[in-house]
This record gives C-alpha cells, sequence and structure tokens, in this order.
C-alpha cells in the first residue's frame, strides 16, 4: 500500500495550488502536426511556470494501435515493473510493451523509466464490468497500491508526457518533435511546494479524458467530496484531478453532451435566467441544482481535451485569462495570445471567450466565427 | 525569440533617458510591462503582440501597437496615450488616472476599473467595438466609452457596478439588467454631446473612421446615481 | 411557604435622575416598579423582576439599571448560586422546574473554536459589493444524475423551494409568540425572499397570506393540520423533536389556550395543548415513511416534505434512516435550540450542539452517496453570520434561526416565556402586552437583521474566493479548529488552524 498523497503532496497540504501556464491546438479536419510548434508557445510562457512541471497530451499519436489502450507509465525501480507487468497481464492482453524513447536534455535530469503499453481487455473481464470501467480500475490500483510506479495516462491513441521541468525542456526530453498528432494540450507549472514528482505534472488524464488547468479551485472542498460519493478518490489533491473526474462523471457516465458542461462547471448567475427562454431556463436551473456541488468556484482556465474535442472555458467571472484563435481548420487556445501569435501570426480571427461559456473544437466540424463556437 | 522582458525594458529606459523621440519594436511575442513607469514625450511604436501591463504606471509616452495587446493596458496610468489597433484583454485601463486610450476593436472583462479622475486629469478610454462583464466597474472618475462598430452587440454585465463617479458612454443597446446597481440610465445634454465627439474624433482620427458616421447613431450616458453608494452599510 | 431563595437579580435607581414618571410601573407587567404617591417616590420589588430590561430601555432618564443580586451565596464551583436556587425553588414548588429560551449553560460552542479561511495572492477575493455573489439556495431533493432526450431535459426534479438566503425563521408556534410576533416573522419572511416556520401551533387564517413563504409543521399534536393548512404551505414538515427538548413532547398551558389560539389550534378554549412526546403513529423508521408517504399523497407530490429532529448521539444513524424514508428535507436541532416552555433540567442536559451533530450527519450521508436526496437545515443556537457561514462550511444547505429573530424584536432572553408574561410583548397572548409589537416596525428589525447578516455571509464568501454558496457547502477545507482536542476535530472533520 503506499500513500500516493503523501508522495505528491508532502506537506499535507488541502490541496496543491498552482500557477500555470495552458496552451491547446487542433486540426478539426484530423491533420497531423508535430509538437514543436506547441513546445515553442508554451516555452513563450516561459514565466508563468518555475520550472517544476511540464507536460503535454497528444492525440492521434499511435495509429497502428488505435484501438488498444495506450498505457504509459512510469517507474521509479526496475521491481516495480514486473509487478506492474504481472498485474496487468492478469485481466489485460499486452499487444506491445516498450520503453519510451527519450533525449538527453540538461536540464531534466533524474527521470524515472517511463514505458508504453498498448493493451486491451480480456473477455472475462469485459463482461464483468465494462470495459473502460474496468481499466479505470486497474489504473487506480496501480496508483494507489503499487510501490514505485504511477500512471501517466491510459487512453485509446492518446499519451501523455510529463515530468518535473520546464515543459519546452519536457518536450525535448520525449522528443515530442518526433511524433505526429491531431490534438494536442500543453501546461507549464508553478507549483507553490517546491518538492517536486513526476507524477504531479499535469496534464491529468483519466481514459481519453486529459485536463490542463490554470487557476484554483476554492469550491475544491465541495467538488471532491461530491465526487468521492461517486467512487472516485481524489489522490492527487490538485483541482485539475477534480475536474477531469467531474468531466468523466458527466459526459461519460451521465451522458450529457459536452456542450453541457460549462452549464455544470460555470454556471450563469441564477439573474441572468431570468431573462433565458422558458426550455433553456428550465435546463439550466435543473442542470445547477442537481450538480450545484459541481460547480467550480474561483479562477481557472481549463483546456479539456478528448478524442474529438478540444474545450476550453473559464470560470463564471473570469478572472483567468482564455484567448482562442481560429485559422482554417486549426484551433488554437492560448493563456496569453502572444503564444498563439508566435507559432501563427496571421489568425483569420482571434477572441476572448465570456466566463462560463465554452469554446469547442471538434473533428469533423469546420471553424465558423465566433458565436458559432462558443458553446450556447 | 529574441529579448526578454527585462533585457528589453531595460534598453528601452536607457534609450528614452538618451533622448530618443521615436522607437520601433519589432516582432514583440509577449514581452511584458513595455513602456512601464516611462515618462517623458516619446513615442514608442510596436509590431506584435505586446504582454501584459503595457504601459503600466506610464506617464508621458505615447504607445501605438499594430496588433492586439493582453491584459492590463494602461494599468494605474498617469497621462500618455496607448493606441490599440486591435483588440485588449481584461482589466484595461485599471486605475487609469490621466491620458487616454483608444483600442480600435473590443476589450476583455473589467475594463476601466476603478478609472479616477484627479485635479484636472481626466482619463479617457474609447473602445471602437464592446467590452466584456464589468465594464466601468466602482468607476470614480474619467470617461469611458464604447462604440460597438465591431457588429456585436453590448453582451455585457453588471456594467458600472459600484460606480461613484466619472462617466459611461455607450453607442447603441444596452438593457437595464446589464447594469449595476448603482448606474443611471441618462440621456446626453449638450456638455455630453461634447465630450462624445471629442472622444469619437480621436478614435476616427486614429483609425481613419468616418466620425460623422458614428456620431449619427444613438448613445446613451451612464451616471452613477450617488457619490457614497455604500452610505448606510455598515451599523454600529 | 416562606421562600428561602436569595433574589436572583436586584434594581438600582437613581433617585436624583427619577422623575417619577411612571413608565416604569407601566411597562413592568411582572409588577416590580409601584409609585408611592405618599411620598412621592418610586419603589421596587425585586423578587418580582426576571431581568427583561424593558424598564431600563425605555427611562427616559436613564435612571434604572438592572443586573444580577450583589448578594451571593459562599462560592462553590460545583453548587453555584443558580444550581443553589433551583433546588430550593423545586422544593417550595414541587413538580418540573420550566424554564424558557434555550441552554445557557457553559458547554463548549464550537463555533468560537472554527475559524475561516480567506484567499491570499493564490486566488483573488472577490469583492461581494461590486461583483455577484449567490446566496440563492433551492431546498428539495436532488437525483443524481440530469438526463436529455434529444437535446431536451429529460430529468423532472423532485420539489424544490427556492429561498434568496440560506437562512429562514425556525418554527416558533402561535401561542408560544404572539399573533404581532408571528405577523412580523411572516411579513419579514415574504419580503426577504425566505420561509417562516409556523411551528405546531397552526396557522392563523389572517396571516396565510404568507402561505408562499410558509413552512408548516405537522407535529405529533397535530394542531390545526387540515386540507387548507397543507395545501397552502411550501413546505410540510414532520416535527419529530427539537433540540431544547428532545424526546419529550410539548406542553401550553390552557390559561394560554385564548380564543384566538383554540380557533387556530383547533382545541377547546381552556384546555392544555398537549404535544405528545412521540408521533403515536410512528414508533419507528418504516413509520416514518408511512407519514412522510401520506403527506405526500395528501400534497399530491407536489411540496417538498421535511423532517425535523433533536441533535442526538445518534443523529448520523438517524438521518440515514430519515432520507431513506423518504424526506426531501432533514432539519437537526441542536441543544441549543430556543423554546417557549420546556423542563430546565432537560434544556440543559439533554442532546448535543449542532456543529457536531452537523458534521456528522453530512459525513455520514455522503459516505452512503445519499446526501444529494436531500436538504440539511441545521438550527440551534445561531448568534450571527459567522456561526451561520461556518454551518454552510460544515454541509448545511441552510439554517433555521429563532432566538435571534426574538432578540432583534426585543427579546433579552430573561427566559420566562413559559409564564406569559412578557413585557416585551412576544411571548404573550395578553392583548394589552402583545400590542407593544408593533408588526411593521418588528418586521424591519428582523429584515434589517438578515439584511446585515446576508452583507455579512457574502463578505466571508467573497473573502474566501467564492461567488456562490454552493461553493461553501459542505467545503470543510475553508474551515480551521482552534483550542479543539483531537477527537474534536475529527468529529467535525477539519484541521487545526496552522495544520
Amino acid at each position: 500500500m503506499k500513500d500516493i498523497s503523501r508522495i505528491n503532496n508532502p506537506y499535507d497540504d488541502d490541496k496543491l495550488t498552482a500557477c500555470c501556464s495552458i496552451f491547446g491546438m487542433m486540426s478539426v479536419e484530423r491533420r497531423t502536426f508535430s509538437g514543436s510548434d506547441i513546445m515553442t508557445a508554451i516555452a513563450s510562457m516561459h514565466d508563468r511556470g518555475n520550472g517544476l512541471g511540464g507536460g503535454f497530451a497528444v492525440y492521434g499519436l499511435y495509429p497502428e494501435y488505435a484501438d488498444h489502450y495506450a498505457m504509459h507509465i512510469m517507474f521509479t525501480h526496475s521491481a516495480a515493473r514486473q509487478q506492474v507487468e504481472d498485474f496487468l497481464s492478469d485481466g489485460l492482453v499486452i499487444a506491445k510493451s516498450e520503453r519510451v524513447p527519450t533525449r538527453s536534455v540538461q536540464a531534466v535530469t533524474d527521470s524515472p523509466d517511463i514505458w508504453r503499453y498498448f493493451v486491451s481487455v480480456k473477455p472475462s473481464k469485459s463482461e464483468a464490468a465494462g470495459e473502460d470501467d474496468y481499466v479505470v480500475r486497474q489504473v487506480m490500483t496501480i496508483n494507489t497500491t503499487l510501490d514505485g510506479a504511477y500512471v501517466f495516462s491510459s487512453g485509446k491513441n492518446l499519451g501523455v508526457f510529463k515530468g518535473v521541468g520546464f515543459p519546452e525542456d519536457i518536450g525535448r526530453f520525449f522528443c515530442l518533435d518526433e511524433y505526429e498528432g491531431y490534438l494536442w494540450t500543453a501546461h507549464g507549472r508553478f507549483p507553490t511546494n517546491s518538492q517536486a514528482w513526476w507524477g504531479g505534472a499535469h496534464p491529468f488524464s483519466i481514459l481519453d479524458w486529459t485536463v490542463v488547468h490554470n487557476g484554483e479551485i476554492s469550491s475544491y472542498g465541495t467538488n471532491r467530496r461530491y465526487l468521492e460519493m461517486f467512487g472516485y478518490t481524489c489522490t492527487m489533491h490538485t483541482d485539475t484531478e477534480v475536474i477531469a473526474y467531474g468531466v468523466d462523471l458527466l459526459v461519460r457516465r451521465h451522458s450529457l453532451p459536452v456542450e453541457l458542461l460549462a452549464r455544470v462547471l460555470s454556471p450563469p448567475m441564477w439573474t441572468v435566467l431570468s431573462y433565458m427562454e422558458p426550455s433553456e431556463r428550465e435546463l439550466c436551473q435543473t442542470l445547477r441544482q442537481v450538480y450545484g456541488s459541481l460547480l467550480m468556484n474561483g479562477p481557472f482556465t481549463v483546456i479539456i481535451a478528448h478524442q474529438n474535442e478540444m474545450i476550453g472555458l473559464t470560470d463564471r467571472v473570469r478572472l483567468r485569462p482564455l484567448v482562442a484563435g481560429v485559422k482554417k481548420d486549426m484551433l488554437y487556445l492560448s493563456s496569453e495570445e502572444s503564444a498563439i501569435r508566435l507559432i501563427c501570426p496571421d489568425l483569420s480571427e482571434s477572441w476572448s471567450p465570456m466566463g462560463g461559456e465554452a469554446v469547442i473544437g471538434r473533428v469533423g466540424q469546420p471553424l465558423v466565427p465566433t458565436q458559432s463556437l462558443a458553446a450556447a | 525569440m529574441g529579448m526578454r522582458d527585462r533585457a528589453m525594458n531595460s534598453l528601452l529606459r536607457s534609450m528614452v533617458s538618451e533622448g530618443a523621440s521615436r522607437i520601433r519594436l519589432v516582432n514583440v511575442f509577449g514581452q511584458r510591462y513595455i513602456a512601464t513607469n516611462l515618462a517623458g514625450r516619446v513615442e514608442i511604436d510596436i509590431e506584435g503582440t505586446p504582454g501584459n501591463d503595457l504601459g503600466a504606471f506610464m506617464d508621458g509616452p505615447t504607445v501605438t501597437v499594430h496588433g492586439n495587446v493582453q491584459d492590463g493596458c494602461g494599468n494605474t496610468m498617469n497621462s500618455g496615450a496607448i493606441i490599440v489597433h486591435g483588440r485588449a484583454g481584461d482589466i484595461a485601463g485599471l486605475s487609469m488616472r490621466g491620458g487616454s486610450m483608444l483600442i480600435r476593436d473590443d476589450i476583455g472583462y473589467r475594463g476601466a476599473i476603478h478609472m479616477k479622475a484627479y485635479g484636472d486629469q481626466t482619463p479617457l478610454l474609447v473602445v471602437g467595438g464592446t467590452a466584456q462583464d464589468f465594464f466601468g466597474e466602482y468607476m470614480a472618475g474619467g470617461t469611458a466609452v464604447l462604440l460597438g462598430l465591431t457588429g456585436k452587440p453590448h453582451r455585457a454585465r453588471f456594467i458600472g457596478t459600484g460606480m461613484h463617479g466619472g462617466v459611461i458612454y455607450v453607442r447603441g443597446e444596452v438593457q437595464s439588467y446589464q447594469l449595476g446597481k448603482e448606474v443611471a440610465v441618462l440621456q446626453p445634454d449638450a456638455e455630453d454631446l461634447a465630450l462624445i465627439e471629442e472622444a469619437v474624433s480621436a478614435y476616427a482620427g486614429c483609425f481613419s473612421a468616418s466620425a460623422r458616421e458614428i456620431l449619427s447613431a444613438r448613445f446613451v450616458k451612464l451616471s452613477p446615481v450617488s457619490t457614497r453608494p455604500y452610505g448606510t452599510l455598515y451599523t454600529y | 411557604m416562606k421562600s428561602y431563595v436569595l433574589p436572583e437579580l436586584e434594581v438600582i435607581r437613581d433617585q436624583a435622575r427619577c422623575i417619577r414618571c411612571r413608565v416604569c410601573e407601566r411597562q413592568c407587567a411582572w409588577k416590580v416598579h409601584v409609585y408611592d404617591g405618599e411620598d412621592d417616590v418610586m419603589r421596587h420589588c425585586e423578587e418580582n423582576c426576571v431581568g427583561c430590561q424593558r424598564c431600563a430601555v425605555f427611562c427616559p432618564t436613564k435612571a434604572l439599571a438592572v443586573r444580577p443580586y450583589s448578594g451571593s451565596y459562599r462560592p462553590n464551583a460545583n453548587w453555584t448560586d443558580d444550581r443553589i436556587r433551583d433546588l430550593i425553588k423545586q422544593s417550595e414548588a414541587g413538580g418540573v422546574m420550566l424554564t424558557g429560551m434555550g441552554c445557557d449553560k457553559p458547554h463548549r460552542v464550537y463555533w468560537d473554536h472554527l475559524l475561516l479561511n480567506a484567499s491570499q495572492v493564490t486566488n483573488p477575493s472577490i469583492d461581494p459589493l461590486r461583483e455577484p455573489m449567490e446566496l440563492t439556495t433551492y431546498l428539495g431533493a436532488k437525483p443524481e444524475r440530469v438526463d436529455l432526450r434529444d437535446g431536451e431535459l429529460a430529468t423532472e426534479l423532485a420539489p424544490q423551494v427556492r429561498i434568496e438566503i440560506p437562512i429562514l425563521f425556525s418554527a416558533i408556534s402561535y401561542g408560544a409568540i404572539s399573533y404581532q410576533a408571528q405577523e412580523a416573522l411572516m411579513r419579514a419572511a415574504s419580503e426577504l425572499g425566505t420561509l417562516c416556520n409556523t411551528g405546531e401551533g397552526g396557522w392563523p387564517a389572517s396571516l396565510r397570506k404568507y402561505a408562499d413563504n410558509t413552512v408548516v409543521q405537522c407535529a405529533s399534536g397535530r394542531f390545526g393540520v387540515d386540507r387548507e393548512y397543507l395545501n397552502l404551505a411550501k413546505i410540510v414538515e414532520i416535527k419529530i423533536g427539537q433540540g431544547a427538548k428532545p424526546g419529550i413532547g410539548g406542553h401550553l398551558p390552557g390559561e394560554k389556550v385564548t380564543e384566538a389560539i383554540s380557533k387556530t389550534r383547533m382545541i377547546p378554549e381552556g384546555t392544555d395543548a398537549l404535544s405528545p412526546a412521540p408521533h403515536h403513529d410512528i414508533y419507528s423508521i418504516e413509520d416514518l415513511a408511512q407519514l412522510v408517504c401520506a403527506l405526500k399523497e395528501a400534497t399530491d407530490y407536489k411540496k417538498p416534505i421535511s423532517v425535523k429532529i433533536a441533535a442526538v448521539h445518534n443523529s448520523a444513524a438517524i438521518a440515514s434512516g430519515v432520507v431513506r424514508a423518504g424526506a426531501d428535507i432533514i432539519a437537526i436541532d441542536g441543544i441549543r435550540g430556543g423554546t417557549g416552555a420546556a423542563p430546565k433540567i432537560i434544556r440543559d442536559n439533554v442532546g448535543i450542539p449542532i456543529e457536531l451533530a452537523l458534521a456528522a450527519v453530512d459525513d455520514r450521508l455522503r459516505r452512503e452517496g445519499i446526501r444529494n436526496r436531500c436538504s440539511v437545515i441545521a438550527a440551534g443556537g445561531f448568534r450571527n453570520s459567522g456561526d451561520v457561514t461556518k454551518a454552510l462550511a460544515l454541509g448545511a444547505d441552510a439554517v433555521y434561526i429563532g432566538t435571534p429573530a426574538l432578540m432583534a424584536m426585543g427579546c433579552t432572553l430573561c427566559q420566562k416565556c413559559y409564564t406569559g408574561i412578557c413585557n416585551w410583548g412576544i411571548c404573550t397572548q395578553d392583548p394589552y402586552l402583545s400590542k407593544r409589537i408593533n408588526p411593521d416596525i418588528a418586521a424591519r428589525r428582523l429584515v434589517n437583521l438578515l439584511r446585515g447578516w446576508s452583507l455579512e455571509i457574502k463578505e466571508m464568501l467573497g473573502g474566501l474566493g467564492v461567488n456562490a454558496v454552493e461553493s461553501l457547502r459542505g467545503n470543510r477545507l475553508h474551515l480551521r479548529g482552534i483550542a479543539l482536542q483531537e477527537w474534536e476535530l475529527e468529529v467535525l472533520g477539519v484541521r487545526g488552524a496552522g495544520n
């Protein structure tokens, strides 16, 4: 048994606070591109981080294994790897396993051993519970009980690369310029506790969901206790974890359309409801009455990504910045506009969405002017 | 990527103190605090996207940006001018005390927040497009104008919340539910119209627009109801 | 029998200031002050004084001071003055000693050992004077999820009631208080956009115009419970118990059952109004489920059904049962809860503080995964907005206040409510005394109080970096304990300050 909370939160803070930079870019035509641009963009927001955490999520990078769960797992010692592989083999068929290629970067030191496994669920296990639920449970078990191991990501055709270092250095370390993906998100971190752990960097992921987040959720205590009722164990003590679980609950388990996420996480003020059309008002009111404990209060900007969507959202009174940019099939989301301009100087359009109004890029849906991109 | 904030601003300051009257910055991508606390009659042209706090505490220079600006533009500016051929982010003109800021397109949240006037200094913020929520939040003085020229309706809420001085002019429609409770909607009088004309002319001059066309539409005036909106709030 | 009891209070009159206007004589229904025409001087009998301060407040020259008797028994930490007096009184009166209002014993007040958080640097405070700050609360059972069909809302919620602030007026019956006082409470509730609980004394017809802001009680005595009573109310509350007297019934003496009371409670004039200890149709949890269901049927499933229990040792388990019995709202009343009449020994020794009960109930319901099936209202001893805010952080959806509401109208906690004599016109049916409450003014005082508290709560929420009350609900991380023992911190689910 291991106490991951102690590892990630060694001073036993209520939760970890961090200030950060975030960036996201996707091609709605599923056109793939390398990580060079995003590394440049996140590097330009260098001052928002302090080198104690950086990470990327990449979608579409494993086309030959697109139907397999791609598990990125870090090990701090070799015995851990054997133990995890034995554990995985119980219910999963491992189609391929290999060490994740890295290159030597001066600024990145003390790296753990990071492997990737392409797995599928054995029929016996998938009959008992759904495949997804089974994988989630296995990941939780590894993360909370198996010493020296931590799962970075476990989605299909998705990889999370993260560690202790500035994001641009982490990107170089993982050779991200050599991968091709159609949706990339990045995060640079400035945690307030000085001991850093590779597993604690962002993005946080659960199945195909990844979240990068900038801000401080003051409703964390409420959100966490609510999610724990549904079986989620919040071991990381971070806002990002709670947002990811919240999204998993609402979209995967409760089948709410992605467009309504904003209405739950950053609902409009009650006064605004009185000016809505009756059917919309009733929907918003009901969502808030039922999911009031998932209201994310406090300043935040998040980029939530999935196989087919990239969603940018800020808190209801926009205490954290978010800029969106569009050029042809590319949608950009960033904490600062300058980062987008650096890699794409001639955007056809750029804007800041209103607080609580999501920007959603969806594969297969062409990007049209602002009003249509913002969720209703 | 060139120079980072500190090095660049340091160079800027030394150039100004050596008497430079016109400086051009190119390839600007996110460098912060440009022209911060800079004084004197100098013109600075910026090409690119400057970072946060452009012109903070500025006292005199004229900064022209060919691109969009980010958050905190004109933060606590005392005098001078900032002209943006593009958009601005959040808290534009925060605590501005004097000078003028002309933004061609839209701005973000909390524009002109706590803008104030002092002595004979009256700051001016003109926004060619529209603003987002909390425009003019607890404004204590100065003039803020929204022209609505970018074709988007005014969707800002909590306009003028906590306002207790200064004036806001809006070209186009705002509904009463969009306003803070400290603000009343009035018809501009002759004095207001003169101020509006001045603001519009300044804008039109910078961005080659038609002042006449802009002025032909209806403006409303938003003014504080009381100078002490919280006078009865605290009891023994 | 000659009384051996020392007086509890003394009246000091500054004769130089006294102008013999006799206001004190007129204001005191206890007949403490008497004018002696022969000597042209005011005299007083201290033994009658209850310390309500009415005379001191109304004396135009501020000539009066009412204070604890300056004499005392020999100091004894075990046999304190009041324990000695109580003993002597009981041996003279026989029977159960009554008292009014809430427990005044020095049990630990946990609100005074809880401190709130505020934002510093890592997230901004929100300024409630200028930015929106939402206290709106919906009471009622919530489902686990929202379902959509073809993009349209498919989920239908159980009945919800909206209140603009998370503070309601607690159950105080007409009979315990005067008609004017009850009208003031209902009027204030209406103005504030919250609710007032009728208590178990029925609901005067002339006050039914405030139906939109009324919670009615269905208590063990079922006073005044008829079709219209149930049909008009916003919420129907089954009263199992109250914090001031857990486990026992209620008793309104026959002399307080006037014509008006008799009509409202639907009992004969002059008879005692007795509320049995248990509901005689609820001897176990499944019986409660049955009554809840009966009320839902009676109200066509259109109103939330609340169940009020006193805070006792196994409140957590009880609460779980109550929720599973189908209650939409559960109200928990702690040991500090007020009352018009209760045996003193029960008021002071039975029940537990609401802070601990609330924490335990909220925790238990969450661990069972059923917290969202009900709204939790906490009651019993809230003194200010700080207490309320802390209650929200511990997990309450809203709080009931009784004592502060009466104090806003003038009550000074003299604890003589059970006598029906109240110089402030609150706990009395005497028409001469109850006229002293002007419902307009009293309602204004109530609105002022809650307006002040609302603003303060908003300030505290804003200070925490939160702009919606949902985000503080159950957010124990925003509380810290101070000068508490480990087990207390554990029950409350909060860390020690500095930790």
